[in-house]
């Protein structure tokens, strides 16, 4: 009886949140579709989508794993990389939605296997030394793909780290990735009926491992890891297996990103480690845990600079003050204290009114 | 349950508001209503880019204040707005599509490659007039509704390197540039390139990133061990500055040669600018130079913002006046569609010849890439001074 009801409760919260997303894109739909929002705001959905997409990702990493990870721009950079090379080789040859279908399950397989290898090294560290680390392999993964030249001609393909020139192609060879200069040209495949599909399918997968006997296993490593030890839980195993579908999902995310902006460079400012950390807001404001604030937090944190454009030079502080003050009213014991005793007195007044 | 309803109604309305606050604006942009021109220009106002962002805004501001008060643009008056991308190609988009709802007829931008690439995505869709005065890659231009002032990356290094064939300055030739940047590695690639056709050697190419761009010593000891004559910097002056410096206390003096990047290296503070003396860059434009143009141009311009104009604002100020003169070829009205004054500047951009800051008798082919004269300036006496 007990087990059901829980159960229940959990799930009717997981549905709550798929219905908070399907209803926030029909209602965007709705506007769009009758012409009343304004072409910032529309060019705004997409990223939006795929920030709360990567913040999903990362708190199933820190919320649940609770191992702190400062690299998940790194798998989304992968994700990007790999994925816009596939669309960029094969554009033309086969149907858009065939091709962005290809690009985003190998940008997610890419992206986890990535994620795989570094974290069979990074998982045997705990906390700080783990977060130190994940930053570490995150700056790699953006230098390496910064550095690299990578280019097709008839005679296959070549990779360079020096210069366009030392690939030696023919002088009809394509030059996919060029250093610094990245990759430009990716077929311009997302949208944001796209992008939702896939928050929804991150969303599904991230509650439900949540609710399986693993996401049960991996929770209990979190709380205590020597009592999960004890009674028998394969520690590493499944810190392994929390970590790789948190960088396979970050990858979904960069796929988006790369299919959604027709440059594509790696450098700090799209996969460094402040957007690691920008991530990382998005998640301890919503709810270190909480699925649903990661969502929210990633929209409302992520739209606040821009429509705050208005506001110029200023819109840098005051956005960092908008941080402080949310952290403070969310997480303060304080204003805990009195937001509780608020909504207390006003369910007390709602249920005078129904019962007077 | 009560908390679950009241956290879902908490959402809506904050959804709600957030539409409310932004949905005013706009009915998607395409109309361009009014009896002005409306001009956008999309740069980085604030970060480590902001000097060439501002530079852009302020100098266009200048341009369209001179044009307004000698009667505007077919007799209409001009609006200018400036919308900052933090150097981001990502918001470089959002700042367009909110420059398209404050009813943007053409764009001067964006400042920097990458952000302008990103964006000419978009105004090709809405076959928006593009005009950026100093996104260099080659793909800036790839559509037709876009053009530039400024030269192109491959034309910067090939024009260097055949200045230096040409006028047989050195044989031997040492390159130091920015490998994590689009800007140097791309003049870096077609100089190479050149190199090989102009009867010198390349005997020393030598790279440092973003991260590390305090600490020269081992590229310039590499120069020096190579036996380089010249060294080529394609690079901004604050990394070239301390080169100089560095080679200077390793006692090693070749001829130093760079392209428009390296414009601004006499205003760097605490520069010793006798080390400077000699050295040779490629650029379109000088602030001290004597012509009455670029005197009045940088008059003002000081008078205004209290700081020395760069080539990045230079070339802001022609692409204004680069659009004064092709809508007036064609008779472009603010009451036209923004595809109308697409497809009229297009041509009329064709059709001008335009003198000004940055080069006499500047003309533009379809391909959107400019047809100017390279000069060539020597650092003399603490001043840039034309070769020859």
């Amino acid at each position: 009886m007990l087990k059901k009801k829980m159960l229940s409760r959990n799930s009717k919260g997981r549905f709550t949140t798929y219905g908070i997303v399907i209803a926030a894109w029909i209602i965007m739909e709705i506007f769009m579709r009758a012409g009343l929002m304004s072409s910032h705001l529309e060019g705004l959905l997409v990223p939006m989508t795929y920030y709360a997409i990567v913040a999903v990702a990362l708190n199933l990493c820190v919320g649940i794993l609770g191992e702190l990870s400062l690299g998940h721009a790194g798998f989304m950079c992968v994700g990007a990389f790999s994925s816009a090379l596939f669309s960029l080789v094969t554009d033309g040859v086969m149907p858009d939605g065939v091709r962005f279908l290809i690009a985003l399950v190998i940008g997610v397989i890419v992206s986890a296997i990535v994620g795989f290898l570094i974290g069979i090294p990074v998982l045997r560290l705990n906390g700080d030394y783990l977060a130190i680390v994940t930053l570490a392999f995150g700056e790699i993964i953006k230098n390496i793909i910064n550095a690299m030249y990578l280019g097709v001609d008839s005679k296959g393909v070549h990779i360079s780290f020096e210069s366009q020139m030392a690939l030696n192609m023919e002088p009809e060879g394509k030059t996919l990735i060029n250093g610094a200069m990245g990759v430009t040209g990716t077929p311009h495949d997302a949208n944001f009926t796209i992008a939702v599909i896939l928050l929804l399918l991150a969303l599904v997968v991230v509650q439900n491992f949540i609710d399986s006997r693993d996401g049960r296993a991996v929770m209990s490593i979190r709380d205590n890891r020597i009592a999960a030890e004890s009674i028998g839980i394969p520690v590493t195993k499944y810190k392994m297996l929390a970590f790789t579908i948190s960088a396979a999902i970050a990858g979904m995310a960069g796929v988006i990103f790369s299919h959604n902006i027709a440059t594509l460079q790696s450098t700090s400012q799209y996969f460094g480690y402040n957007v690691s950390i920008m991530i990382l807001v998005y998640v301890v404001l919503g709810g270190i845990g909480s699925i649903r604030g990661s969502v929210i937090a990633a929209v409302i944190l992520y739209l606040l600079p821009e429509l705050l454009r208005g506001l110029n030079k200023y819109r840098m502080l005051i956005y960092s003050v908008v941080l402080i003050a949310v952290m403070i009213i969310n997480w303060a014991p304080k204003a805990i204290e009195k937001r509780t005793a608020f909504f207390d007195s006003i369910r007390k007044g709602m249920k005078r009114n129904g019962t007077a | 349950m009560k908390k679950k309803l009241l956290s879902i109604a908490l959402t809506a309305v904050m959804a709600a508001s957030l539409l409310a606050g932004c949905g005013g604006s706009g009915a998607s942009g395409s109309s361009s209503s009014g009896d002005t021109f409306k001009i956008g220009v999309i740069g980085p106002l604030t970060g480590g880019a902001a000097a060439y962002g501002t530079a852009v805004q302020y100098s266009a501001q200048i341009a369209v204040d001179e044009i307004n008060a000698a009667g505007g643009i077919n007799g209409k008056q001009v609006e200018l707005k400036a919308e900052d991308d933090e150097l981001d190609a990502q918001k470089s988009v959002n700042a367009y599509n909110s420059l398209k709802d404050w009813g943007m007829d053409m764009l001067v931008g964006c400042v920097t490659s990458a952000c302008s690439i990103a964006v000419s995505e978009e105004t090709k869709n809405d076959n928006m007039f593009q005009l950026t005065p100093s996104g260099s890659a080659l793909d800036c231009v790839k559509y037709d509704n876009v053009f530039r002032v400024c030269f192109s990356d491959p034309a910067q290094g090939a024009a260097s390197a055949q200045y230096i064939g040409q006028n047989g300055i050195a044989s031997k030739v040492g390159v130091i540039y920015d490998s994590s940047d689009v800007y140097s590695s791309g003049i870096y690639q077609t100089f190479a390139q050149e190199a090989a056709n102009q009867g010198f050697e390349i005997v020393s190419a030598e790279a440092f990133t973003a991260d590390s761009k305090t600490d020269f010593s081992v590229q310039i000891q590499k120069a020096k061990d190579a036996g380089a004559e010249l060294v080529f910097l394609p690079i901004y002056y604050t990394e070239a500055s301390l080169i100089l410096q560095q080679a200077n206390t390793m006692g090693y003096k070749p001829i130093f040669f760079g392209c428009d990047g390296l414009d601004g290296i006499l205003g760097v503070e605490n520069f010793d600018t006798s080390l400077a003396e000699g050295a040779m860059l490629l650029t379109p434009f000088a602030a001290d130079a004597t012509d009455e143009l670029t005197q009045s141009f940088v008059k003002s311009f000081e008078a205004k913002y209290e700081i020395t104009p760069n080539q990045f604002g230079a070339d802001a100020y022609d692409a204004i006046y680069a659009i004064k003169a092709a809508a007036e070829k064609e008779n472009v009205t603010p009451s036209m569609s923004v595809t109308e004054i697409g497809d009229a500047m297009k041509k009329g951009m064709t059709e001008i010849s335009i003198d000004g800051l940055t080069s006499t008798g500047m003309t533009w082919d379809a391909s959107g890439e400019p047809t100017k004269e390279p000069k060539a300036v020597v650092i003399k006496d603490g001043a840039y001074v034309s070769a020859q």
